[in-house]
């Protein structure tokens, strides 16, 4: 019995119990993050060994409860039920202990095997009062070992008694608790019906079927109607029952009874020697001096302003060096490639494709490594929690959620952010409605990818109020981003605003190992990604811009020429390979346009000639879509100024500037066109691993259209009012 | 002493819960995180924009919006 993963207990407890520093105090680095299926809650798995069996460590996510309310919570039901577990370790606060104990009902209600780690005994004891561990575990008949997490303590014991529970094979012993005169007799009544016709009892208890659907538990009510409708049916009948009794003579809902007698239960198990007050309970503590100005009504907003500040410039800042030697080194990677690999579509394949397409992405990777080390420090102090609370008015008029600000931030809503961590931010949303609606919008914000692009723009067009445009740029992109979201919640994705029940928990010193887990796995995921589907998507991009080549009759045009410059010989040397450079160029811009790309782009012309692009400007934000920066590159080879690496934009701006097809008016219109478009591809891509790859096709298509819109009335209305 | 709703009372007033008059998801999730009747609590304070509401109890600060604090009916000393 001792081998193989058999033996496989989960991890269960509130969110900020400690849960996750247990769970890397006790696997360390041999663990496994990835997702449950179908939907974006973590699911971690570990592994350890005690005495010599090897154990299967799952960590759930932290819920308050085992109810339906949200994804966390019926993932965490769901996989005790149906993964039955040998045993569930319960990590309960101990400074916190009544409502940590509220789950620890349900788990024992469900009967699985349960094992108490009374986490942060230390905490407790700093706040005024002792618990007396072994006289809970009597009462509540389950072994309760006191932990530290931070520190490990208790670990061991912890360990060996989740051993002893396995060896031994505990068996599922439902607890049973009284609901009082209103409830038991109906739930007798109902248990008795549900073993007549062992419905559901392979996967919970009968009592707890029942308690189900006195509670109107939708998932439950749906799974027992597919079993067997006629029983269901019974259920809801005597649930509804008792519940329009409740209204009438206490004006109350058997959900109601059923929380009051659990919190009763509860009560009366800490009474009489469990819990022992010391004589300052009353002091304040270091939490509520730290939010007696740190969410102060004026110090919260300012403080808080410096600190995203803070995080902000530390991100984009520090990352600068490590992201210089990685464009660095792929540069130097695609000379490499250029000079040892014999010239032809090959070679093209590598450098263009595999080379700028991956490196691009990859070049992120210490930018989302600052910018999650710095998230991993507001959330893990709790700090996160208490900017989610003060800014959450002001986002759900737009009906977004106070944390959406994190993600807008960090995108670029202080010009120059990136999208992609600002898209992996918006993890820490609970609400689903209102994760989708910040994800969507979040890559309206100036990213700096786009910088460059719209510094190209503004030098050739508006020289004489740089810094005026570029705020108003930033002022642009949020109200865009905030009134597009309040149209998608108010169409798609209308509904109520997800309810607002936030835990602002103690402030709390991360540890610096939890920090760099924390760091790494997120980072590990994006990089992973960057391997597969985008090298893929690079590729076609690709061939997307060199094929078809030109036919051979064309290209002779353009060997003949250079024959002629090289055989007529008159000039100096560097004269000579300036013509053969315009040349070459030339011919770059042809085949541009003959490739696929450029017969998109000529096509697409149709339909831009309303926003007044021509068929370069399409191709340039076609290439855009696999990263915002490629466009000037794309525009350089348009107008034929040769394949200059990035960043040179001097003589395009000089070339668009000169170019009488070219107005102020057009430039704006481009500008906007290019801030709310198509996210990158790399930010579509961390889109779909938050939510589904629906979404991420949906932020191509809606986020090209606001952009043609936007951008389109921008330019009529410009052109009516005779700006052009 | 009076009955009145969480959205009425003052930063520092302090109170019962006397009635959660909520229903379905939001009724429960409000109990799951311990406001069932008889539990004391304190107004911690209010966010910038006054909305949300923080309140102490249980050992434990929580917020919710004036819309949720709507549901919430507590029992206060007569001022």
């Amino acid at each position: 019995m001792a081998h193989g993963w058999e033996n496989l207990i989960a991890l269960a407890g509130n969110p900020n119990c400690g849960k996750t520093t247990l769970f890397n105090a006790i696997t360390g680095a041999r663990r496994h993050v990835g997702n449950y299926p179908g939907i974006t809650v973590e699911k971690k798995e570990g592994y350890c060994q005690v005495n010599d069996i090897e154990i299967e460590l799952v960590d759930l996510p932290g819920t308050y409860s085992l109810t339906a309310y949200s994804p966390e919570e019926l993932v965490a039901r769901n996989y005790l039920i149906q993964d039955r577990p040998s045993a569930v370790i319960n990590i309960v606060d101990a400074s916190n202990l009544d409502r940590n104990l509220y789950l620890t009902v349900q788990l024992l209600e469900l009967g699985i095997p349960v094992l108490i780690a009374l986490n942060m005994v230390d905490m407790a004891t700093a706040r005024g009062f002792e618990i007396n561990a072994e006289e809970l575990g009597r009462r509540l008949r389950v072994p309760v070992i006191p932990t530290v997490a931070r520190t490990g303590s208790g670990k061991e014991e912890l360990l060996q008694a989740a051993a002893q529970l396995v060896q031994k094979g505990a068996v599922w012993d439902p607890l049973y608790i009284s609901y009082g005169p209103d409830i038991d007799p109906v739930l007798d009544k109902m248990e008795a019906l549900i073993g007549s016709g062992s419905f559901l009892t392979d996967l919970h208890p009968a009592r707890w079927t029942a308690l189900k659907y006195l509670e109107a538990d939708v998932e439950v009510i749906r799974k027992g109607r597919e079993k067997d409708p006629a029983i269901s049916g019974k259920l809801e009948g005597l649930a509804e029952q008792v519940s329009q009794h409740l209204q009438k003579t206490l004006d109350s809902y058997p959900e109601a009874i059923i929380a009051d007698h659990r919190y009763g239960f509860i009560t009366a198990l800490l009474k009489g020697g469990v819990v022992k007050h010391s004589h300052k309970t009353d002091r304040l503590y270091l939490t509520d001096q730290l939010d007696r100005v740190l969410i102060n009504r004026f110090f919260g907003p300012v403080l808080m302003m410096l600190i995203i500040y803070a995080v902000y410039t530390f991100t984009f800042t520090y990352s600068k060096v490590p992201v210089g030697w990685l464009e660095a080194g792929f540069s130097e990677l695609g000379r490499l490639a250029d000079s040892s690999l014999p010239p032809g579509p090959f070679k093209s394949l590598i450098i263009s494709g595999v080379i700028d397409g991956v490196g691009g992405v990859l070049g992120f990777v210490p930018l989302i490594l600052f910018m999650f080390f710095g998230i991993a420090i507001l959330e893990d102090t709790g700090y996160l929690a208490r900017v989610a609370y003060m800014l959450d008015r002001v986002f759900r008029t737009f009906g977004l959620h106070g944390s959406s600000v994190m993600a807008y931030i960090i995108s670029g809503g202080i010009a120059g952010g990136c999208a992609v961590p600002g898209v992996l931010a918006a993890r820490t949303l609970r609400s689903s409605r209102e994760r989708i609606a910040t994800l969507i919008t979040a890559p309206f914000m100036n990213c700096g990818a786009k910088l460059p692009v719209f510094a190209m723009l503004i030098a050739a067009f508006f020289s004489s109020k740089e810094a005026q445009v570029m705020f108003l740029l930033t002022v642009l992109s949020w109200v865009a981003a905030l009134l597009i979201a309040k149209l998608i919640r108010s169409t798609i994705l209308r509904g109520p605003s997800t309810p607002f029940l936030l835990e602002l928990p103690p402030y709390r010193l991360p540890t610096f190992k939890g920090l760099l887990i924390h760091t790494w796995e997120r980072a590990w995921q994006y990089i992973r990604k960057a391997g597969t589907i985008i090298l893929a998507i690079s590729i076609v991009f690709w061939a997307l811009m060199s094929f078809p080549g030109l036919p051979e009759s064309k290209r002779k045009i353009y060997d003949d020429e250079r024959a002629s410059i090289l055989a007529g010989g008159a000039g100096s040397l560097a004269r000579l390979g300036a013509r053969i450079d315009e040349i070459d160029n030339e011919e770059a811009q042809a085949a541009l346009k003959y490739s696929i790309a450029g017969r998109i782009g000529s096509g697409l012309t149709l339909v831009t000639s309303v926003n007044g692009f021509d068929w370069r400007t399409n191709v340039a934000l076609l290439s855009g879509i696999a990263a915002k920066e490629i466009i000037i590159s794309t525009m350089g080879t348009a107008y034929s100024l040769g394949r200059s690496r990035r960043g040179e934009k001097i003589p395009l701006s000089g070339r668009l500037a000169a170019d009488p097809s070219w107005t102020p008016l057009k430039a704006f219109s481009l500008i906007i066109f290019i801030m709310l478009y198509a996210p990158c591809f790399a930010t579509v891509t961390c889109i779909i691993r938050e939510s589904t790859w629906k979404w991420g096709l949906f932020s191509m298509v809606f986020n090209t259209l606001t952009a043609f819109i936007v951008s389109g009335l921008v330019y009529r209305g410009g052109l009516w009012l005779g700006l052009g | 002493m009076a009955i009145v709703i969480l959205r009425k009372m003052a930063k520092g007033q302090k109170g019962t819960i006397h009635r959660v008059t909520a229903s379905g998801e939001i009724g429960r999730r409000i109990r799951d995180m311990g406001l069932v009747p008889g539990t004391p609590f304190q107004v911690q304070g209010r966010a910038p924009l006054k909305d949300p509401v923080a309140i102490r109890l249980r050992n434990f600060t929580l917020t919710l919006r004036n819309s949720e604090s709507d549901f919430i009916e507590a029992e206060v000393e007569e001022i």
